[in-house]
């Protein structure tokens, strides 16, 4: 997030989208809802009719993976009424000519023709947003989860420099992550190109400073992705593979592609607290302990750095992770030995200059948003409030593409991905809780009631979905929140996971997947036997 | 009769909510919300308020694990740790490091997903790691 999450409830203005906030987020959805009452304008985008849609000044239901059209689209009324902020374009950004030609070309009524919001409603939106004077953008994997992601991310960002809408309190362009730690992971290095606090593996500079620290021999040369990995194991690249508190298997795209791409290395090693259907495929797997039973930090999505307490021992011989990398390592050859998990913090200060000024000992104070360079600085709650990372905010001139996969008439509708509001993810944690389990037990698709009579399935029966990477067979809830043509499933329930279903296909920049669209058929099932009905 | 409370971070989403584990003799039995932190203020959601569930489940490993016959049957910590540092080390040798990856954890802690991305990148000579941050 470039903004904290306090902030969010002295916006005037909120823009929601690709966020299912009260379900995924519902400590940012009470912010909301504060903001609210203290007389801020709602937008919410979404094509699902999502509970924050019911309270939005002002709600659109875009087609599925049209996000770049209706953003041009808006920006496209912005600029035409005069509505931007020319200043700040002048002052802090780039790009601005090339970005118009290409806006140019989203007219309301094209942009309308694509998104399937009206004209009227863009320009609603377009108001909204650019004459408000705090406004925020709040999204998640609703915009990203896409084979144009990054493009999406990026129109957002167009949209708030156009208008000035960052660098100042309450504003921004704030994604919300989905995971406790996916933004620690990402600020330790977890990611093929970049070393710890995002410095590039192929920067000479940064190879060296590292070679120093750690006092090794590293490569320059950029790692696999998560998919790339998963087609290196297929085609002979990839022979071995270690897995740290993941469950691909449950998590990936097309997961019979996923399973097949285990089962083919010739080395599995899993780390984790349960065996999960990926270490049910591993040659080795190591025992490990959860966030109740270890010392650390988490970085969370406004990039607050907390402390994680150990508040009981793990069970049997379950070991805390970071022993257990430890151990691997001495033994594979390599010596690591760490005292603490405080240690290794002192370690991380010492080369990820965004948290140089972080520690332990501070941070049992409270947590601090990085960057933190030194140890007498508060923190930064907002980015970009002088300069952007990069010097000036750079317009991207952007296309609208298409999702990968349209529908047919072999598969008619679109199937969409997300959370229901007691489970998370692969349902490892939630389903193992006995009073989230409870809340619910089952899997099921949503289903528009027109399309229901069409299919003739009724409320609460079974129903095949079948996509061109494989079926899985659940319960069937008719509801209004999506809209005719589409449904809506979540890969919480292994047993019926949407992640049999969706579809590989990447964004060419990030590599991340298009769960959020593909297309499906779906086929009645008989409630007692379980077989295909007549027709 | 022993009770603590352990102030923490929820495990869940990516808000950051603190909050405290109520710990009696050894083991957990309840979470509150942080009063004092500024991102939750005294509040949590559902998820959050039963994030101590999962801990005790008897369905959590206690013993590493080694795959014999096809099946994967318990064995000693020594064992498990030499027969994988073992099988990477050959992988190593036999095809370089870029034959191995590395998915690291969007679940655990900083101070893990640090360590582990520095054996990757240290021990193999290589950047082949990654996590769910796309998923």
């Amino acid at each position: 997030m470039t903004n904290s999450i306090p902030e969010i409830e002295d916006a005037d203005c909120i823009f929601v989208t690709g966020s299912n906030t009260t379900v995924a987020h519902p400590l940012v959805a009470h912010r909301i809802y504060r903001a609210k009452a203290k007389g801020a304008k709602l937008i919410v985008a979404d094509p699902r009719r999502i509970h924050l849609a019911s309270m939005a000044d002002v709600y659109i239901r875009q087609n599925l993976g049209s996000d770049v059209a209706m953003l041009n689209g808006i920006m496209n009324i912005i600029i035409a009424n005069g509505w931007h902020d020319q200043t700040f374009v002048d002052e802090r950004t780039e790009g601005f000519d090339k970005f118009l030609e290409v806006i140019k070309n989203y007219t309301p009524e094209r942009a309308s023709e694509i998104c399937g919001v009206s004209v009227e409603d863009l320009t609603r939106v377009a108001e909204l947003y650019a004459r408000s004077e705090k406004s925020t953008i709040l999204y998640a994997m609703g915009i990203t989860q896409h084979s144009h992601g990054v493009d999406n991310v990026k129109s957002l960002a167009n949209l708030a420099m156009l208008t000035g809408k960052i660098g100042k309190p309450s504003t921004g362009v704030n994604p919300l992550r989905g995971q406790n730690n996916v933004q620690g992971a990402c600020d330790m290095g977890g990611l093929p190109n970049v070393y710890p606090a995002y410095q590039a593996v192929t920067d000479e500079g940064v190879k060296k400073k590292f070679e120093n620290a750690w006092q090794a021999q590293l490569s320059g040369k950029v790692g696999y992705t998560i998919m790339e990995m998963m087609h290196g194991l297929e085609d002979g690249s990839v022979k071995g593979m270690v897995v740290l508190g993941e469950n691909p298997v449950g998590s990936d795209p097309d997961v019979n592609h996923v399973k097949h791409a285990l089962q083919s290395a010739e080395f599995l090693a899993v780390i984790d607290i349960f065996l999960t259907d990926t270490a049910k495929l591993a040659h080795v797997v190591f025992p490990a302990t959860a966030f109740a039973e270890k010392e650390g930090t988490f970085t969370n999505t406004e990039r607050c750095v907390l402390r994680v307490r150990k508040a009981v021992d793990p069970p049997g011989e379950a070991r805390p992770d970071w022993q257990i990398i430890c151990d691997l390592s001495t033994r594979f050859g390599l010596p690591m030995s760490y005292a603490s998990p405080e240690e290794i913090f002192r370690e991380i200060a010492s080369v990820a200059p965004s948290y140089a000024g972080l520690s332990y000992e501070r941070l049992d104070k409270g947590p601090i948003p990085w960057p933190c360079p030194t140890a007498d600085h508060p923190g930064t709650p907002i980015l970009h409030t002088e300069r952007f990372a990069r010097g000036k905010g750079l317009f991207h001139a952007i296309e609208y593409r298409p999702p990968e996969e349209l529908v047919d008439d072999e598969f008619p509708m679109q199937l969409t991905t997300g959370r229901f509001f007691p489970h998370y993810h692969t349902g490892t944690m939630t389903r193992n809780s006995p009073s989230l389990h409870k809340e619910m037990p089952e899997g099921h698709i949503e289903l528009h009631p027109a399309d229901a009579v069409d299919l003739g399935i009724k409320d609460g029966e079974y129903a095949r979905i079948v996509s061109r990477r494989g079926e899985v067979e659940t319960k069937v809830l008719l509801t209004d929140q999506v809209d005719r043509g589409t449904i809506f499933m979540s890969f919480h329930f292994m047993e019926a996971n949407a992640n049999v279903l969706t579809n590989a296909a990447l964004d060419p920049i990030c590599k991340i997947p298009e769960y959020k669209v593909c297309a499906v058929r779906v086929e009645k099932l008989d409630a007692t036997s379980g077989a295909t009905a007549a027709g | 009769m022993n009770l603590n409370f352990v102030r923490t971070t929820c495990p869940y989403c990516g808000c950051g909510c603190e909050l405290l584990l109520e710990v009696l003799d050894g083991k957990l039995v309840g979470t509150l919300p942080s009063k004092t932190n500024p991102m939750n203020q005294g509040k949590l959601c559902i998820k959050g308020w039963n994030c101590h569930e999962f801990i005790h489940n008897s369905e959590r490993l206690a013993t590493p694990l080694i795959r014999k016959n096809g099946n994967l049957e318990p064995a000693s910590w020594d064992e498990a740790l030499d027969f994988a540092a073992g099988r990477l080390r050959e992988l190593k040798e036999q095809h370089g490091g870029d034959s191995v990856a590395f998915l690291t954890s969007a679940k655990c802690t900083n101070e893990e997903n640090y360590l582990l991305q520095k054996f990757c990148r240290v021990g193999f000579e290589t950047n082949n790691i990654d996590h769910c941050a796309r998923l």
